[in-house]
């Protein structure tokens, strides 16, 4: 496997080391090494280490059921609630052990926001799932400044002009695409610094796909962007690296241009022209 | 008979096992509603013309044309108030401390056992542990409160039990959902988990607040009283509640008792038939804003 970050150290690209001319200047945001992941006896991830850089959009490409949000997961800590789930190794956010002792796992979720795979609204109104993290977190001081931020996260999910005449009405009667636009703007709201979005598309018409990745692209001069998708032509217009996983292993890792032109492995050449997986 | 799918011997025989069945599971239904109907008939035939205004505002009497059921539907009212207000709490956090905090360890599964059994022990036994704890020891005497506190006991295990399968109904993705925004496990539980939880919490409520109501054992083990000459109106009152009421005026050797013990079965029933109304409302309620 080609995992061309794991003996430099973090503020240097990955990319350097592939050859590809282009250096990235921007600094490592989060900084995966040596992971390794267990449901119960399972190994779901092995032995995964990448940089991924602040301000950038990172694609995770790669067969059902080869780790993308298994791995996704390990990134906020999500996996901690699963029963019997175990992770070694180590994820440096920021140059901080998401994993040491004394991280406090709910101020990091709340740094690291995230879009799951399956969209899951909460049974209650739309404005209340997009308030639901202000309120808890105690982000905004008045009702006018509540009602604010909602309106800017909605905007910002481009589901605004849906919805602006039935903020009160229940979020379970949105259509499928409507409610993942939905738990976007639920995430946006609380102003993470990295969103981790689990194929935020899947489910969402041609249309509605091309907001989210015009949205993504606009997102990502404030966050740093993970985003996982089956849809290679959707990794390839929308990310700046590409990372390509199989079975549980991270084969190869770069930038997007160079994934799609010149993958380095067989294995990646032939996922991505669509010749297996 | 056209059967689209070609001849298939042993469709046909599957058909007539399903018809069979459906045959024989009527006839049961047909018994069991037939006689209660017949138990109903029977108690409105008795009943039903004393069932007047005049019934439903008196106190006890020694003359059974003018003796009322007053007292003892104030005093089933106030003891079932009460009982809620106990076992509600302490039940949905039981089960929540369980369920949420608990995990799978010796210790919860040993409870959760114990807990199941205690939902099959006999009420008279509740009513010997109320006598000692709550009216000797705890010195709240043969009061309401005393009644309330028993009858709370009695409730527990199945408010434990249908809080917990309440709970394990709301889908992990909610509860990701809410983590993920930053959320603690405390808020998770509080805003969303247990919001989910209610109609499943409100159906077990009142299964175990209708058992309660209908409960005569363990309150007589207490010392509540079968004849009282007024309403309770303090939690430290002397009470008596319907059952009690009705098993009095049944045990009487006089038939026009029995008439009235008629007349009280059916403002018990139609007091049970309320509460179970007044759940389901509730539960459609919060089910409409919940999920569908
Ligand atoms: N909660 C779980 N318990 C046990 N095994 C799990 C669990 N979640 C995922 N797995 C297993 O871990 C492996 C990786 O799953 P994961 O969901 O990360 O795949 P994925 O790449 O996201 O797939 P997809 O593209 O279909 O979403 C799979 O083999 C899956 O069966
Ligand atoms: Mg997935």
């Amino acid at each position: 496997m080609t995992t061309d970050v794991r003996p430099l150290p973090p503020t240097l690209s990955s990319v350097v080391r592939a050859g590809t001319p282009v250096a990235e200047t921007a600094p490592v945001k989060i900084d995966v090494r040596n992971l390794n992941f267990y449901y119960g006896q399972k190994r779901a991830l092995d032995g995964i280490s990448m940089a991924i850089h602040a301000n950038r959009v990172t694609a995770f490409i790669g067969p059902s059921g080869c780790g993308k949000s298994t791995f996704l997961r390990t990134l906020n800590r999500m996996n901690d609630i699963i029963p019997g789930a175990r992770v070694d190794g180590s994820v440096t956010i920021d140059g901080h052990d998401a994993y040491g002792s004394g991280v406090d796992v709910v101020s990091l979720r709340r740094q690291v926001g995230m879009v799951f795979q399956k969209s899951n609204p909460f049974p209650k109104s739309i404005f209340e799932n997009v308030a639901y993290g202000l309120r808890i977190n105690n982000l905004t001081r008045s009702k006018a400044e509540m009602a604010e931020r909602v309106e800017e996260s909605l905007r910002a999910a481009a589901i605004w002009d849906e919805v602006k005449d039935r903020l009160h009405e229940s979020a379970l009667a949105l259509s499928g695409g409507q409610q993942q636009r939905l738990c976007i703007a639920r995430a946006l709201a609380i102003r993470p610094d990295i969103l981790l979005m689990d194929e935020p598309a899947s489910a969402l018409d041609p249309i509605a796909t091309q907001r989210i990745e015009e949205l993504v692209y606009d997102l990502k001069k404030a966050y740093t962007i993970v985003i996982v998708t089956h849809n290679m032509q959707q990794a390839a217009r929308v990310s700046d690296y590409t990372a390509f996983f199989w079975l549980g292993r991270l084969v190869e890792y770069g930038r997007t241009d160079r994934i799609f032109t010149a993958p380095a492995e067989k294995l990646t050449e032939d996922y991505v022209t669509g010749r297996c997986g | 008979m056209a059967v689209s799918l070609g001849p298939n011997a042993s469709s046909a025989g599957r058909r007539r096992a399903d018809l069979l069945f459906q045959a024989v599971a009527l006839v049961v239904l047909a018994v069991a509603l037939g006689a209660l109907a017949v138990l109903v008939g029977t108690v409105w035939r008795d009943g039903a013309n004393r069932l007047d205004w005049q019934f439903l505002t008196s106190f006890p009497s020694r003359r059974a044309e003018s003796a009322g059921i007053y007292h003892a539907i104030v005093g089933s009212l106030y003891v079932i108030a009460l009982t809620a207000a106990m076992a509600l709490p302490v039940g949905v956090a039981a089960a929540t401390y369980l369920e949420e905090y608990g995990g799978r360890s010796r210790l919860a599964r040993f409870i959760e056992l114990n807990i199941a059994n205690l939902a099959a022990v006999p009420s008279i036994i509740y009513g010997l542990l109320g006598l000692g704890l709550f009216v000797r020891t705890m010195a709240m005497g043969r009061s309401v409160l005393a009644g309330a506190a028993t009858l709370a006991l009695l409730a527990l295990p199945v408010v434990i039990l249908s809080t917990r399968e309440a709970l394990r109904t709301v889908p992990s993705s909610i509860r990701e959902g809410s983590y993920a925004l930053g959320a603690t496990k405390w808020q998770t539980i509080w805003h969303q988990v247990l919001p989910m939880a209610v109609p499943g919490i409100l159906t077990g409520l009142i299964l175990a607040l209708s058992r309660a109501i209908g409960e005569t054992a363990p309150l007589i083990t207490i010392g509540a009283l079968t004849y009282i000459p007024f309403a309770p109106d303090s939690i430290w009152s002397a009470f008596t509640v319907l059952p009690i009421q009705i098993f009095n005026w049944v045990s009487r050797p006089q038939a026009a008792f029995k008439d009235n013990a008629a007349a009280g079965i059916l403002v018990l029933l139609a007091l049970l038939l309320t509460m179970n109304a007044i759940a389901i409302v509730l539960r459609d309620r919060y089910q409409r804003k919940g999920r569908p």
